[in-house]
């Protein structure tokens, strides 16, 4: 993806952007998490209210891959599940706290990323998007395979966590709706700030290099390589992280959380909202719940709608929503 | 462990690699002429299994759908082709390849709307159908015509490639389509052709694998990743690596599968690791592709 056009949140000099563009800069990430806290009570559903909380999330770790490092994933779904089963695994099987479980599905997220995509990296362009998906299968047999520790086929089940226990005696009553989207609300503004930190930091600016033009930026010295790894990396314990969650909220770990289908949802969630925009994932992650939501009322065959969507989106607004919207005001101005 | 029985499980290899040679052979020859990966190919697959079964179903034949199917199909990917495709032409690589993607979710609907969620089963033809002695073991005749009809194809596709003029400018066209421009070929022409064409190979190889398996609308999904790692192993765009690859990993899948039938689908996901590391570009690649 060369979008030469940065949309806002990008590296772009605040004297650049109109006055209000720097303020939604700057104030990305508590704007964001504002926007999430009323969500709850603005959508139709507090259920769709935590999938857009939680593919969101997953959306945001994907978009630091694809949307600012230029690489196109279709294998992000093996990160989303191994954090998802971890944690499941963590708390079923060796009886592990919440937080705990936790970590080991984000840690382990982050060593099967580092496996990948160490692998993958070695590959370019369209090689890259089929090795993603190829290895993410290996991930998704090995699960079904491996059924006494994932359930195989019936997914995972029988690790409800009820109230998470915080430090000083405090907890969390998790079978109460609106606690638990505030409580993985928490950590998905905890990763958004965190995500924004890396964007302003040099490193945000040398994946955005390699983006760009991948020769120039090795011939300033950057090492493509490694700084593709880390993103890798940091983009997989991301996804890692909202799997973490899903499974928190779910309770189970479906199969599928491994799928193909789920690596699918991530890239038209991104591409929806705008690729390589702050606000872009959670735009899209929103967009496409809720054509799901709609469409799903009155036909079982909602994935149509959502396809031809995407195409539409595909040949007449490559930029998504976000972008689209950011580039229709700079335009308005140059007038 | 007997002989015959590793024979015939090789022989059934060969049979499941002459199907993958058929969908990768589409998928890298659109490739290495467009330099587009058509990410609705294996969606193009389980179509062509589908009109296969359909034509099956209407003419009373087989071979009416064997025929048939694939040519119809292939149509329906040159429409792809130039309404969809080609406005994309001078974006970026990743432009086709999510408007496939799309469009392979729109398929697999539209079949679901149209035919129904579940599999369905779809026989060979009576003639098609038993065993045959070849000396060594019993062999299914079906998937002896899976290879011959295969076997068929490829040197048809290689008759065509090496020795027409048609061929010529294909190849020419694959390594610099800007100097066709230039000495007045038709390259738009020649791009629909050739996306048909590979989409016409992968509807063969649904209809060919339709009575080895259920047709299933889902039945796409696994092809194109397998496609996706016999392309990898064998070096993208490369026609006799997209040939070599899907053998072996078809005789490796099968072999996997009466040692340890719990690693069958894993085994070819850790060939294409291991080639990864060792050589990036694929056996038969050119090493600096981007």
């Amino acid at each position: 993806m060369t979008t030469t056009d940065l949309a806002a949140g990008q590296g772009v000099a605040p004297r650049a952007l109109p006055k209000a563009g720097a303020a939604l800069d700057r104030w990305r990430v508590p704007l964001t998490i504002a926007v999430l806290a009323v969500l709850p009570f603005v959508l139709p559903s507090q259920a769709l209210a935590v999938n857009v909380l939680i593919y969101g999330l997953f959306t945001v770790g994907f978009n630091l891959l694809f949307g600012y490092t230029g690489l196109l994933s279709f294998g992000h779904a093996a990160f989303f599940g191994t954090g998802a089963y971890l944690t499941g695994m963590a708390i079923a099987h060796l009886g592990f706290g919440w937080f705990p479980a936790m970590l080991t599905g984000i840690v382990g997220a982050s060593l099967l990323s580092a496996v990948i995509g160490a692998l993958s990296i070695r590959t370019r362009g369209i090689y890259f998007c089929m090795v993603t998906l190829a290895l993410a299968q290996l991930v998704y047999y090995v699960a079904l395979q491996a059924s006494g520790w994932t359930g195989g086929e019936n997914g995972l089940r029988g690790f409800t966590v009820a109230k998470a226990d915080l430090i000083g005696g405090f907890s969390v009553n998790l079978l109460n709706p609106l606690a638990k989207y505030y409580f993985i609300m928490f950590f998905a503004a905890l990763a958004l700030w965190f995500v924004s930190r890396v964007l302003n930091s040099p490193f945000g600016a040398a994946i955005e290099a390699v983006r760009e033009n991948e020769t120039r930026a090795r011939a300033c010295g950057f090492d493509v390589e490694r700084t593709k790894l880390l993103s890798f990396i940091l983009s997989g314990a991301l996804c890692g992280l909202a799997g973490t969650l899903s499974a928190l909220h779910l309770s189970i770990v479906p199969l599928d959380a491994l799928s193909v289908h789920t690596s699918s949802i991530v890239v038209m969630m991104t591409m929806l909202g705008g690729a390589g925009s702050f606000f872009g994932p959670f735009v899209g992650a929103l967009v496409f719940l809720l054509i799901e939501d709609v469409a799903s009322l009155w036909t079982t065959h909602w994935q149509l709608i959502v396809g031809i969507v995407f195409i539409l989106f595909v040949l007449f607004l490559p930029k998504g929503i976000w972008g689209s919207l950011i580039q229709l005001t700079r335009r308005r101005r140059a007038s | 462990m007997d002989l015959e029985l590793i024979l015939m499980q090789l022989f059934s290899g060969l049979a499941l690699g002459a199907i993958l040679v058929m969908v990768a052979l589409g998928l890298t020859i659109v490739f290495g002429m467009l330099g587009i990966v058509n990410f609705a190919h294996g969606a193009l697959f389980m179509v062509g299994a589908y009109a296969g079964l359909w034509i099956a179903a209407q003419t009373g034949s087989f071979w009416w759908a064997l025929i048939v199917a694939p040519i119809a199909v292939g149509v329906l990917g040159m429409a792809i082709e130039r309404f969809l495709i080609r406005p994309l032409y001078g974006r970026t690589p990743d432009d086709p390849l999510l408007l496939t993607f799309g469009l392979g979710y729109v398929l697999v609907e539209t079949v679901r709307i149209t035919f129904g969620t579940d599999g369905i089963p779809f026989s060979a033809p009576d003639a098609l159908q038993g065993v045959v002695d070849l000396g060594v073991g019993y062999f299914p005749i079906y998937r002896l015509f899976v290879v011959g009809v295969v076997a068929v194809i490829l040197l048809l596709l290689w008759v065509a490639l090496e020795k027409t003029r048609f061929g010529l400018i294909v190849r020419a066209g694959a390594r610099d389509p800007l100097i066709m421009k230039v000495l007045g070929v038709d390259v738009s022409r020649l791009w629909l052709l050739v996306f048909g064409l590979g989409v016409g190979l992968t509807a063969l190889g649904g209809v060919l694998a339709a009575p080895m398996r259920n047709v299933s609308p889902e039945m796409g999904t696994l092809v194109l990743a397998e496609a996706f790692v016999v392309t990898v192993i064998g070096g993208m765009g490369s026609l006799l690596g997209a040939v070599v690859a899907g053998l072996l990993v078809g005789v490796a899948v099968s072999m996997t599968a009466l040692f340890a039938p719990e690693m069958a689908t894993i085994v070819m996901f850790g060939l294409m690791a291991l080639i990864l590391l060792v050589r990036p570009q694929g056996l038969f690649g050119r090493p600096a592709g981007a």
